[in-house]
């Protein structure tokens, strides 16, 4: 008996929580406050999502933070991700956050949790600013009203934290579903017919909210339950001749009508002041239709300023940081590392393993960490203050045109500074299609580690100063190019969302809740650093010391012997076409790029007879062996080809799988590559150069390929499953 | 021509919340079109009834932004198109 008693304890114990709510409605804040540090940061199965999952401080419940949601449809990711928790994974009881301030919106979500048929607590937030606004909320009657144990909290100031916890763990253990709240006779007709055609078919204490779906014409229920819907039409179609309108917008209307019921029944707004909100009146200057532009233009200017800026005006704090570790690492720390192997008698190839590969490549990974976290701070602060909403929706006019959110922008410039942080700055981007394409794009931006590249190719050419502008042009017009592309890719970019999106109240930043997001993401790029980004520094440098049949080489005295020689005496013949395949010098170059794209300049500077040499001596060189269009051929393939490995590393994190990181990372180098050929081949008919049949041919198929998927609709053919399922 | 030959049928003129104008308050009398953008419009708490005061246009010309159930809430004018009004 004791044992049984025991076990059943334990059981409840152990309960799963779900934390459901309204994106800005405090659901993060929240869930700190509940689980404190213990919680751990994943994906959700198939979407680049974060999951977080913590356990509740004083019980040994795990809370399951879903996605920030308005409903429980099946269209967005986050939605999907949120039903399928729901009804798979059965937890015993939701949390389900409303903010107060926001009532009407947030319940229509509360409504669609009550018919899942779990016990469920509502965790009434920014009841702090509901008493200092003077409005008044009756929270026991609204309780009452929504069958729903309701407890007033705010999770900023922790207030009343405790009994929510106590509330929701004694409905997780009494097992009891919220009473289903009523709508008229007509629909509940219409719900039980749902409800006997799908019965056995689908979970039972779910049932309720199947049956709405199932009436509004849900794709996914439709999927799962096949003529279900069939079986019932006739009286949905009774229902819509009543009410004159379709399914789905009677559901939707009774649904809010009910809330309204509800709200002026339970909430008494203050007398308000003419003037509006404060955040009113900071909106109204904020994004006026003629202050709107140049305040934004000197927002983003100024964070510009703090983290990336690096020139004749002085450092930034960013780029400080950043110098100031990389000098400590190249300059203090390897120089003593390598002291101590010598001292030790450690062996010359582990030593240059030790110091050559892994401390200089995962160096120069490492050496972003500082500039990123000044740039996250920034960030972070903007997305907690309310202003990236606003940033959508002033820059949302020119970026719809190539297929991008607003917010695309900020991560496009950041990667004018460094590619890393840009990728990992699409976190702000909440649609997934925006999010991918944005990061597959940015690397096309010409970053700080090219502009040495473009210093040698100036050199190279004579000194042409319109080679920095084409490189920022080029890139500009390649993440176009890009956008275009890649939205008729769908199964890589995902589905876009329309954009419908709330303008968050502007708020104070909160300085717990920004330093525990900046180094989250700092966090997630150091794993990534230590993992995958060391693995593949190792490679390279084990490629360029060592021979084929595997003797140690000093490269800069015998790099034709090495490994890395012998792959770019292969690889050449790729790039024979564009003009360059001739020397392998040229093709290992390109491939130590990967490693970080001055190390190109490092590798040619040593091939072309001196480690010493500078950047425009080695374009003067470069010169001497390839014809002025092959110099832009071979500058505008290594401008747009693949970025270095940090950069893919933090593509990888943003598209969530390495199969979609080397078909963008392919892609990248594919248009990098029909781009470069059309250059040599355009600009070598125009100087009259004399040029291989090959390149003309490819030079062929690249335009009538680009073009091809440029103008023709539906290219990769995926579009005709769907016009059938919407016919 | 879609506009026109529905006035004609109806004998009364159709307006959508495109083309409402910047400080008007307006209320909804139906949702056009269908599938995933109608249901995205009315998740938003915009359905048959309810009151839309439409706040300012974006700097560039679009999208707008409205307050609707007592928030802010921004659409391209493509979707306020499917709103329509009186």
């Amino acid at each position: 008996m004791t044992f049984f008693a025991d076990c059943e304890e334990r059981m409840n114990m152990a309960f799963t929580i779900a934390l459901a709510g309204n994106p800005n409605c405090g659901k993060t804040t929240l869930f700190n406050a509940l689980t404190g540090s213990s919680q751990r940061v994943g994906n959700w199965p198939g979407v680049t999502i974060d999951k977080k999952v913590g356990k509740i401080k004083g019980t040994d419940a795990e809370l399951v933070d879903l996605p920030g949601i308005y409903s429980m449809s099946p269209y967005s990711p986050e939605e999907i991700v949120s039903r399928n928790f729901i009804v798979d994974e059965k937890p015993d009881a939701i949390i389900n956050i409303v903010d107060a301030t926001n009532l009407q919106r947030n319940l229509f979500l509360s409504l669609q949790l009550i018919d899942m048929g779990t016990p469920m607590g509502i965790a009434l937030n920014m009841m702090d600013q509901i008493e200092e606004s003077g409005d008044k909320v009756d929270v026991d009657k609204l309780s009452t009203l929504l069958g729903v144990p309701v407890v007033p909290i705010s999770a900023a100031k922790k207030d009343n934290i405790g009994e929510l916890v106590a509330k929701v763990m004694s409905v997780a253990e009494s097992k009891t579903a919220p009473r289903p709240m009523k709508y008229d006779d007509d629909i509940e007709k219409v719900e039980a017919a749902a409800e006997e055609a799908l019965n056995g078919k689908v979970p039972d204490n779910n049932i309720r909210f199947y049956a709405f779906k199932l009436i509004e014409g849900d794709k996914a229920v439709n999927e799962a339950v096949p003529g279900a819907r069939e079986s019932i039409l006739s009286s949905i179609e009774e229902m819509e001749r009543e009410y004159d309108d379709s399914a789905d917008s009677i559901i939707a209307d009774s649904r809010y009508g009910k809330i309204s019921e509800i709200v002026k029944d339970t909430f008494v707004a203050a007398p308000k002041d003419e003037r509006g909100t404060l955040s009113d009146r900071i909106d109204r200057i904020v994004t006026n239709r003629f202050l709107g532009l140049p305040i934004f233009v000197a927002i983003i200017a100024l964070v510009y300023f703090i983290a990336m800026y690096d020139g004749t005006l002085g450092t930034s704090p960013g780029a400080w940081a950043t110098g100031t570790l990389n000098d400590f690492i190249g300059d203090e720390l390897i120089p003593a590392v390598e002291q101590w192997c010598e001292d030790n008698g450690v062996s010359d190839v582990l030593t240059g393993l030790l110091c050559g590969g892994i401390l200089t490549g995962v160096g120069a990974v490492i050496g972003f960490l500082p500039q990123m976290i000044v740039l996250f701070i920034c960030l972070v602060i903007l997305e907690e203050i309310g202003y990236m909403a606003r940033v959508a929706f002033i820059m949302d006019r020119i970026f719809r045109h190539f297929n991008l959110s607003g917010k695309s922008f900020i991560p496009l410039l950041v990667g004018t500074g460094c590619g890393v942080p840009g990728v990992m700055a699409c976190r702000t981007i909440e649609s997934e299609a925006d999010r991918r394409i944005t990061a597959m794009t940015v690397t096309f931006m010409p970053c700080g580690a090219k502009l040495p590249v473009i210093a040698a190719i100036t050199a190279a050419l004579a000194g042409a100063w319109w080679v920095g502008v084409v490189a920022y042009f080029g890139g500009i017009a390649l993440v176009i190019v890009s956008g275009i592309i890649l939205k008729k890719f769908k199964r890589l970019a995902g589905k876009p969302a329309p954009f419908i999106m709330e303008l968050p109240p502007y708020r104070a930043p909160r300085f717990v809740s920004c330093a525990r997001t900046v180094l989250e993401r700092a966090w997630a790029f150091v794993k990534k650093a230590g993992t995958i980004i060391l693995l593949t520094m190792i490679l390279i440098w084990v490629l360029s010391h060592f021979t084929l049949s595997f003797q140690f080489i000093d490269p800069e005295a015998d790099m034709g012997d090495s490994l890395l020689a012998a792959i770019g005496r292969i690889l050449a013949y790729i790039f024979m076409p564009l003009g360059w395949g001739d020397s392998w010098e040229l093709a290992s170059a390109t491939l130590t790029g990967l490693i970080a794209k001055e190390d190109l300049i490092g590798t040619l500077a040593i091939v072309l007879g001196d480690p010493e040499l500078a950047e425009d001596e080695v374009g003067e060189l470069l010169a001497l062996i390839l014809p002025d269009s092959g110099i832009l051929s071979f500058f505008v393939f290594n401008m747009y080809c693949a970025p270095c490995f940090a950069a893919i590393g933090a593509i990888h994190r943003e598209l969530g799988n390495w199969k979609h990181t080397a078909i963008a990372v392919g892609y990248q180098c594919l248009l990098a590559y029909f781009v470069a050929c059309l250059v040599y081949v355009i600009h070598g008919s125009i100087v009259g150069l004399n040029m291989e049949w090959y390149s003309y041919v490819v030079a062929i198929i690249s335009a009538a390929v680009l073009l091809y998927v440029l103008i023709v609709k539906d290219p990769f053919r995926q579009f005709k499953d769907e016009k059938e399922v919407e016919a | 021509m879609t506009l026109d030959r529905r006035c004609l049928l109806t004998g009364e003129i159709m307006s959508t919340l495109k083309d409402a104008a910047t400080g008007s308050t307006v209320v909804v009398k139906k949702i056009t079109g269908g599938g995933e953008i109608k249901r995205h419009i009315m998740d938003m708490g915009i359905t048959k009834g309810v009151e839309i005061y439409v706040r300012k246009v974006a700097p560039l010309g679009d999208p707008v932004e409205i307050t609707v159930r007592g928030y802010e809430l921004s659409l391209r004018k493509e979707y306020a198109e499917l709103i329509e009004v009186e």
